[in-house]
């Protein structure tokens, strides 16, 4: 927490790595992993004499994203060069958008302790990730990587709408969440295909005008994003407190030591001299491009949200949380069509299931099984095929081993027992082998009941329908 | 403006030519910046044109919308794209050690 | 007969005939650069050895196409896969390109053979060859002269019949200057008509690739040979592919000439001059409507040229950076030294002067004042031509002021020798075809050539109107280079 005289004042860049086949400007694959430059081509690896030509998929890509963002879709736009030297860039530019980037002016809403709040987009671009740098432990140097090079990004430039870090989450969680829905990226932060170059100021609540701010470049984790921000501000804090000046600067936040550094060579003055790319061609969107692509978007999460409330009834809360990730909507979908017990989708994703990821430090796109599968496993218990507590081990099951539950209950030996021969056989046994139990019982006591009941399910390994139990347990105590 | 002679400062040609990462003997300096002052005398032309409403030309010709379909086609040739290389180790190419 | 003598469709009907072979005519290529290279220093590196095994190939073989088995010369800054691609620059000297230019890889499926790579100012920028790193080419007709350039190789070795015919490549007059000053033909062709692909580019919206060739019909078989649409160059133009030697008719009746007045005022030659005059006197006794007009754009697209050129070529060499190909320097600390030593140590000084000055227009505070307002005259030198076509089919200029100039006499001030541009340049800048013809020797014995400059797209009437000039002025048959010592 910062001081309280003092407001954040917050904008993103956020670059997102297109899930498209092959690179924006050549064909080759976008797969992450290979071997070292398996991926390259002539084009990619700028051999002199080579030349760009544009990925149609990156076009709708980026048409799609303006869209699920609420942004103006250009209808004239360009691609320029950005000038500048560096070894993971292999032409000396990088092919971008300048002044005419393909959407502009968007928004999105976040959830705030507030309420909901807009962050509004300024623009959205389409531009190439550069390639990798290995460094060398025993110093014999770095080495340069390009199969990531050429790979299609946008960049979704946001206002400095944001007051906390919580709401900077927040909305890194919104795009990626729109992102995934639409499908244009696989959004995988730790691979590097969503991150973002945080901006952070800091002045006295009150103040319309903004401080000096600082940029931290590629943050890919929401937690870095967080304790970078709040640690930032801080800084920024202490050096005007000390009557100091904050240096506008580009800095790495280092997640280790949880400080930040400052980047840039002092001896480079960048200069990106853009111009328009004399090797591509203008792009002209057409009203019936944008409109056929705007038809076929999915449903978006502040629709399923609605959705799920009106619909089926769940809280705020459940149904915020369900659309939070497009693969906990989609299970949650898949799985209520199974069992038709959307309440209990809901509980099962919010609890266990997220209990499971948090465990793991893993995302929704971790969940091994189907919505079908869990769809079943509620169906099961709804059945009282199996009770609640082995509910949750096939749930474990299912995220070590997914498979349909069915199944794994019947390898497992995990079916209720709920043959009253079997349930009447176990009773007897407990009752026999617990006589000062029964006295206790007969004595008044009937906490001695559910001693007896407990006996009888370890016998049974969990199996035995308890309510059968309780019934029987008494009816033999009575006699 | 047309008469005002362009004059560039020693600072401003080394800074030009550290953009370009290109170094200038001291001996260059001065020859270099003359010609750039001389050509850049005659390229002022184009500000004694009239542009109003008009538009730049992008590219010669009125191609737009030259788009590539989504298809792997290109196959690994990473011996020939490295054969090259002025210093490559484990398939990559190889340079100084750099500060991240 | 001597074979190298023959123009490329005399070999064909040989080779049609089956009087000869293409190992006969390989080996009469090697033989004559054996004997003629050491004075006139055209190639860069000479391939004679495949060709002659590619030869052999197709002899065994059999021809698979009208030109198969013919030789020809390629310009040392197109991309042939396995061949070296030097630029004449140290930056390349021992670069060997993994790819093939698209142009390339479609003279290579009609069966022709490379000769070789020819020599260039260095990165195609200058107007004489002597910015090689390797080495001067000589002029044909007189080796004290320059052959021009940029692609001075390519004219010198079509001119002194070392190759059959050659590709060179134009950016403000690089093909058609060299053309004019050793006496052959050369086209530009309109912007978007050849494939970029594998040129390697020193300005992106001015480059062409085009032909070198003897007379005007080779130029039209070359044209059909590399024009066409290519989805690896965006800048490519899909149009319908045409048979340019169907446009080879002697007959130029109505059809209507412009001679810009201005491109004949001072600073051309007087010989260059009547040269002109005399070649629209010509096309007015065949029949042609020749009349005086007025194209004032000469100093504009100069100065538009010297911004846009030199901004497109500071961003394109910037890959020329010691990493991945290329010159690396051999002394250096660290990663900054690497790129400032090798491109310093890499690069000659007209090279370097052109990456500093288009450096400084696209430089923050400068882009609107140079780049961008140089964009906006573009346009309006477009609209200019576009005017004048309205009205006429052709426009007749010199190619160059001058005739071919001698070697080290004009290298000293950049701004003079861009201004011997003057004539070529515009076209480029508004994107139209050019051709330069011989039309006679000056009283030194050295060629001229006149430019003919036609609407985007209609090379057609370009060639008509060449080879009529040509079938009229018999220059070629008249005409030979001496090797002057």
């Amino acid at each position: 927490m910062i001081r309280d005289d003092y407001e954040m004042v917050i904008g993103l860049e956020v670059h997102c790595e297109l899930s498209t086949k092959t690179k924006i400007f050549c064909s080759c694959p976008t797969e992450f992993g290979g071997e070292p430059n398996t991926h390259c081509c002539p084009v990619c690896m700028a051999m002199p004499g080579t030349l760009p030509v544009l990925n149609e998929k990156v076009v709708e890509y980026a048409v799609k994203a303006g869209l699920a963002t609420n942004c103006s879709i250009s209808q004239n736009s360009k691609n320029d060069r950005k000038n500048y030297f560096y070894p993971d860039l292999p032409k000396a530019y990088q092919i971008s958008q300048y002044d005419k980037p393909l959407c502009n002016h968007g928004h999105v809403s976040i959830e705030t302790p507030e309420g909901e709040k807009d962050i509004r987009i300024l623009r959205i671009h389409i531009e190439e990730d550069a390639g990798k740098l290995n460094h060398d432990e025993y110093g014999r140097g770095s080495f340069v990587d390009l199969n990531r090079a050429g790979v299609p990004l946008i960049e979704i430039v946001s206002e400095p709408d944001m007051r906390s870090a919580e709401e900077a989450e927040s909305y890194m969680r919104k795009l990626k969440s729109i992102l995934e829905y639409i499908e244009v990226s696989d959004c995988k932060m730790q691979e590097g295909s969503l991150r973002a170059d945080v901006n952070v100021s800091v002045r006295k609540k009150g103040s319309t005008e903004f401080g000096t701010r600082t940029e931290m470049k590629n943050m890919n984790s929401f937690r870095s994003i967080v304790r970078g921000i709040n640690y930032e501000a801080e800084r920024q804090i202490e050096l005007i407190e000390n009557g100091e000046a904050v240096t506008q600067e580009t800095l790495r936040w280092d997640d280790i030591s949880g400080r930040t550094f400052s980047m840039r060579d002092k001896e480079d003055a960048q200069d990106y001299r853009y111009f328009p790319d004399p090797d591509l061609v203008a792009i002209k969107l057409s009203d019936e491009y944008i409109e056929n692509i705007k038809k076929a978007l999915p449903e978006l999460p502040e629709s399923r949200k609605k959705r799920y409330m009106e619909e089926m009834d769940l809280s705020e809360k459940a149904a915020n949380f369900v659309t939070s990730s497009k693969y906990y909507s989609n299970i949650f979908d898949e799985a209520t069509e199974k069992c038709n017990n959307p309440k209990a989708v809901s509980n099962w994703l919010m609890s266990d299931i997220a209990k499971v990821l948090n465990e793991r430090e893993e995302e929704a796109d971790k969940i091994p099984f189907s919505g079908k599968e869990l769809g079943e496993l509620i169906e099961l218990i709804d059945k009282g095929t199996i009770s609640n507590s082995i509910g949750k081990k096939v749930l474990n099951e299912l995220f070590e081993n997914p498979k349909a539950p069915s199944k794994i209950i019947e390898e497992k030996g995990w079916v209720q027992i709920s043959d009253e021969g079997a349930i009447k056989e176990v009773v007897i046994k407990v009752l026999e082998n617990n006589p000062q139990s029964v006295a206790d019982y007969k004595a008044g006591k009937d906490k001695a009941l559910g001693f007896l009941v407990g006996q009888a399910m370890k016998e049974t390994r969990g199996k035995a329908n308890p309510q059968m139990l309780n019934k029987m347990f008494i009816e033999e105590l009575k006699k | 403006m047309e008469n005002e002679k362009v004059q560039i400062s020693d600072e401003e040609i080394l800074h030009i030519a550290k953009l370009a990462r290109i170094k200038l003997g001291d001996n260059e300096i001065q020859d270099y910046k003359k010609n750039l002052e001389e050509i850049l005398d005659f390229a002022n032309i184009v500000n004694s044109v009239d542009t109003e409403n008009i538009g730049e030309t992008i590219g010669v010709n009125e191609n737009y919308n030259r788009f590539r379909a989504d298809v792997v086609t290109n196959k690994e040739m990473r011996d020939k794209l490295l054969q090259n290389a002025p210093s490559q180790d484990e398939g990559m190419f190889r340079i100084p050690k750099v500060i991240s | 007969m001597n074979i190298t003598d023959l123009t490329v469709h005399e070999l064909i009907d040989l080779l049609d005939k089956k009087e000869i072979t293409s190992q006969e005519i390989v080996k009469a290529y090697a033989d004559r650069i054996d004997e003629k290279e050491k004075d006139v220093q055209a190639f860069v590196t000479v391939t004679t050895d495949d060709a002659s095994k590619m030869a052999e190939k197709i002899d065994s073989e059999g021809r698979n196409g009208k030109f198969s088995g013919i030789p020809i010369g390629i310009k040392d800054n197109i991309n042939i896969d396995g061949v070296k691609t030097t630029c004449s620059s140290r930056m390349l000297e021992n670069f060997v390109s993994p790819y093939n230019a698209t142009v390339i890889d479609k003279l290579h499926a009609e069966g022709l053979i490379s000769l070789g790579k020819l020599n260039m100012d260095e990165f195609a920028m200058g107007g004489s060859t002597e910015h090689s790193y390797f080495h001067n080419t000589c002029n044909p007709w007189d080796l004290n002269k320059v052959p021009g350039g940029s692609s001075g190789g390519s004219a010198a070795a079509v001119a002194a019949n070392l190759v059959p015919w050659a590709l060179g490549s134009d950016t403000g007059g690089s093909i058609r200057q060299p053309a004019s000053f050793c006496g052959i033909v050369g086209l530009k062709p309109t912007y978007g008509l050849v494939s970029r692909y594998g040129l390697v580019a020193f300005a992106s919206s001015l480059d062409q690739i085009g032909p070198l060739t003897k007379d005007v019909t080779d130029s039209a078989m070359l044209l059909n040979l590399i024009a066409g649409y290519d989805e690896k160059d965006s800048t490519s133009v899909n149009i319908e592919k045409k048979d340019y030697t169907k446009a080879l008719v002697k007959d130029v009746k109505g059809l209507k000439i412009a001679v810009p007045k201005e491109f004949l005022a001072e600073g051309v030659n007087e010989e260059v001059k009547n040269a002109i005059l005399e070649a629209a006197e010509t096309y007015k006794k065949l029949g042609a409507t020749v009349e005086e007009c007025s194209l004032d754009i000469g100093k504009e697209a100069l100065a538009v040229y010297y911004i846009i050129a030199c901004a497109e070529a500071s961003s394109n060499l910037g890959r020329f950076d010691g990493i991945r190909y290329g010159y690396r320097a051999e002394n250096f600390d660290n990663l900054r030294e690497i790129y400032i030593n090798s491109r310093t140590e890499g690069f000659g000084p007209e090279v370097k002067r052109r990456i500093i000055l288009g450096t400084y227009v696209l430089s923050s505070g400068y882009y609107d004042a140079y780049y961008k307002k140089a964009q906006k005259v573009r346009t309006v030198i477009r609209d200019e031509y576009q005017r004048l076509f309205e009205k006429y089919d052709i426009i007749l200029t010199p190619t160059s002021p001058t005739v071919a100039f001698g070697i080290g006499e004009k290298s000293n001030n950049p701004l003079e020798m861009y201004l011997a541009d003057i004539c070529t340049v515009p076209v480029n800048i508004a994107g139209v075809p050019g051709i330069s013809i011989p039309a006679k020797l000056d009283s030194n014995g050295m060629p001229i050539g006149i430019q003919l400059i036609g609407k985007h797209f209609d090379e057609e009437t370009l060639f008509r109107a060449a080879f009529t000039f040509e079938q009229e002025v018999k220059f070629r048959a008249n005409n030979k280079p001496e090797f002057k010592k």
